[in-house]
């Protein structure tokens, strides 16, 4: 694969390549939409004015262009170790539920308190979810992709054990918790704008938004300006070769891993301390599967995990706006469009390298000629 | 004489349970010899289940409910093929790609089709694999032990339980006892010894993916005309998942791949068994809890009593000609 994508540019490589696979993806939802009788064009209209078209629909696709930064970054940390997690789901429920424990245990003493017991029980808690299968997959080999899929059962759950029974509201009847204590809550983008007097409407986007970008620079400084950071991606990269070096393997993937469901584990922040204010059953919603598209599309890179996230934040955004506007198209159309682009941009990444080395082979020749 | 029945009644549910584990897990089996890892088993199944009842609503037969489920269920197998074998892409990433894109797709259809909220009409009557009581199954029912066995637990499933029965020493004998087989477990060990043979890898694999595709195709089909009626959202409920954990903890091998998907058809009846039952000491188990169980006992397997296992040597790997 190295010798083939080094004939390219480096844009063509990380921006026209994922481009096409995107255009693919796209083009077959469209064929879907235009099968179920409506217009495909419309269809994309109605995604792009609601993802980009007015202030708060921008809020939303940032909201939740967030979720996909934590996710899309957890997988990407694990993959640089060398391994599969497919466990973000799980990491995210269960950050959710130490995010909850920590607030609930601070109650309205100080925001500031709440919010660092917040970040570090989200992240803590979904560190501990991932320790698991890291371990087994470290000490007794155990397949890591199947058992962190058993932790996404498992979690899920859980979280409703506890949505039903102690967190569950009280006098409740849905699964979810009762309201954070006041103060417990992460600043919307559009306060902190006010207070540089720049007016943005009200909407969803908060500075987990910010924690999310830092989060991203930490990762690219880790594992690349970091020894731990080489030593990761040694392991990931030849396990044998970083042994004879004297890099303990099972100590990386159990650090990568931890590492990785922390991130996920963070999700929380952005859904529950920066938008519901409560613990909510199921409030992951798949973000964790998507995380993995995100980082293969990202190039598993931190900048392009964050436009990658972006963009699925995006699709996300506008295809709410799409099922409210066509009401032939339903959330489920939308859950299938990220399904194709996870097939198109992670799975067959390499679909349209030949063609555009091809091509750009012949331009070369052309002028030297 | 409750505790007999009771065990019947577990005995009943377990190989009720079994049947489409046993076949995706075979399904996986074969892919995963041949050297192509499949976590698609889910969506594949889903998909079946979702044409296999819409077919069966709308011709009201079982049989063209079969035929629809297996050709959507291979469709997703030469989709995954064509990833896998033909682009080298990541395997793991298309099957949770083709998971996903059958999770949405199947209820959009069902919704479009039948207007009933993503599901597909209640299937009745002839329109569903129904029991079929083996010959003699009624009178046999008075002799002791012998004949509750055969008449509670052996007579009385699906069609598609008992073609189960002679499917999988069918695809053992494939897989172990023809040339055809051979060499689907040789291109999963040493791609380049088939290749070097004149034999074509790609070929192989592509079949080895319709093998896989039709018995997945029997796992949907199974669960929304034969143990359900009629297609329900996400009704595969992780079973392609489980399915490929007793491959895993059956280690690769036909046998003890069909007895873990027995035990954790067992553990599935079990759980059913266990809700809302009152224990002394613990009281009720809360339902959360005893839903767990399968999940929990196969991460418990894989640690506990697999350990460190070989998987073909050259599954998930992309075979490249011209190296």
């Amino acid at each position: 694969m190295a010798s083939t994508s080094d004939k390219l540019p480096w844009w063509a490589n990380s921006v026209v390549l994922p481009l096409l696979n995107l255009l693919a993806a796209f083009l077959v939802s469209g064929l879907v939409i235009w099968g179920l009788g409506e217009d495909p064009f419309l269809a994309l209209s109605y995604m792009v004015e609601g993802a980009f078209g007015f202030e708060e629909g921008i809020s939303y696709t940032f909201y939740y262009a967030t979720n996909f930064i934590f996710t899309g970054l957890a997988v990407s940390l694990a993959f640089h170790a060398g391994h599969f997690n497919i466990g973000g789901e799980g990491q995210a429920m269960i950050g959710g539920l130490g995010l909850t424990f920590a607030v609930f245990m601070v109650g309205d003493f100080s925001p500031f308190v709440s919010i660092v017991f917040a970040i570090v029980g989200a992240a803590l808690f979904g560190a501990l979810w991932a320790y698991v299968p890291a371990y087994l997959q470290a000490k007794r080999g155990s397949h890591i992709v199947i058992t962190t899929i058993m932790f996404n059962f498992i979690a899920s759950a859980l979280l409703a054990y506890f949505l039903v029974g102690p967190l569950q509201r009280e006098g409740g009847q849905m699964p979810e918790s009762a309201d954070f204590p006041d103060g417990a809550s992460l600043m919307g983008i559009h306060e902190l704008l006010a207070a540089f007097g720049i007016s943005f409407e009200e909407g969803p986007m908060n500075i987990s938004l910010l924690i999310g970008l830092v989060c991203a620079a930490g990762v690219w400084f880790l594992l690349w300006r970091t020894r731990y950071g080489y030593e990761l991606r040694v392991v990931g990269q030849n396990p044998q070769a970083a042994r004879f070096g004297g890099i303990s393997v099972s100590r990386m993937t159990i650090g990568a891993m931890m590492l990785s469901g922390a991130l996920a584990g963070m999700m929380g922040l952005n859904e529950l301390l920066g938008e519901q204010h409560r613990l909510l059953g199921n409030f992951t919603l798949g973000y964790g599967f998507v995380g993995i598209a995100v980082a293969f599309m990202g190039r598993n890179h931190p900048v392009g995990i964050v436009l990658a996230a972006l963009l699925f934040g995006a699709l996300y955004q506008g295809g709410a706006e799409l099922a409210f506007e066509i009401p032939t198209i339903q959330r489920d159309l939308i859950v299938m469009i990220q399904g194709l682009v996870i097939l198109f941009a992670g799975a067959m990444e390499h679909m349209f390298r030949a063609p555009v080395v091809a091509l750009f082979e012949r331009v070369a020749v052309r002028r030297a000629t | 004489m409750e505790f007999l029945a009771d065990i019947t009644l577990l005995a009943d549910s377990t190989l009720r349970i079994a049947t489409p584990l046993i076949l995706a897990a075979f399904a996986g089996l074969v892919a995963e010899r041949a050297g192509v890892v499949d976590i698609g088993l889910e969506g594949k199944m889903l998909a079946a289940a979702f044409a296999a009842a819409a077919a069966a609503a709308v011709t009201g037969s079982p049989w063209a409910g079969l035929v629809a489920g297996v050709a959507a269920s291979v469709l997703l197998a030469l989709l995954h093929g064509y990833v896998a074998i033909s682009q080298r892409g990541n395997q793991i990433v298309s099957g949770m790609a083709i998971n996903i894109v059958v999770a949405g797709l199947a209820p959009t259809l069902a919704n479009f089709w039948f207007h009933q909220g993503g599901q597909t009409p209640l299937l009745t009557g002839d329109a569903r694999f129904g029991a079929i009581s083996l010959p003699f199954a009624d009178a046999l029912a008075d002799v002791p032990l012998l004949g509750a066995l055969y008449s509670e637990i052996i007579s009385g499933h699906n069609l598609i339980t008992y073609l189960t029965v002679v499917l999988v020493p069918g695809t053992a004998w494939m897989l172990y006892k023809t040339r055809f087989g051979l060499r689907l477990r040789a291109v999963g060990e040493n791609p380049e010894a088939v290749d070097t043979a004149g034999i074509s890898v790609v070929r192989l694999r592509y079949q080895a993916m319709i093998i896989a595709g039709i018995l997945c195709g029997f796992a949907g089909t199974v669960l929304s005309t034969g143990l359900g009626a009629g297609f329900i959202r996400d009704m595969s409920a992780g079973k392609g998942f489980l399915a490929l954990a007793a491959m895993i903890f059956g280690k690769w091998k036909p046998v003890p791949t069909l007895l873990a998907c027995i035990l954790f058809g067992f553990v599935d009846a079990l759980q059913g068994r266990l809700q809302g039952v009152d224990f002394p000491v613990i009281g009720e188990i809360p339902v959360q809890f005893t839903m767990m169980l399968p999940y929990v006992l196969t991460v418990l397997i894989l640690a506990g009593f697999v350990g460190r296992i070989q998987a073909p040597r050259a599954s998930g790997i992309p075979y490249e000609k011209d190296h």
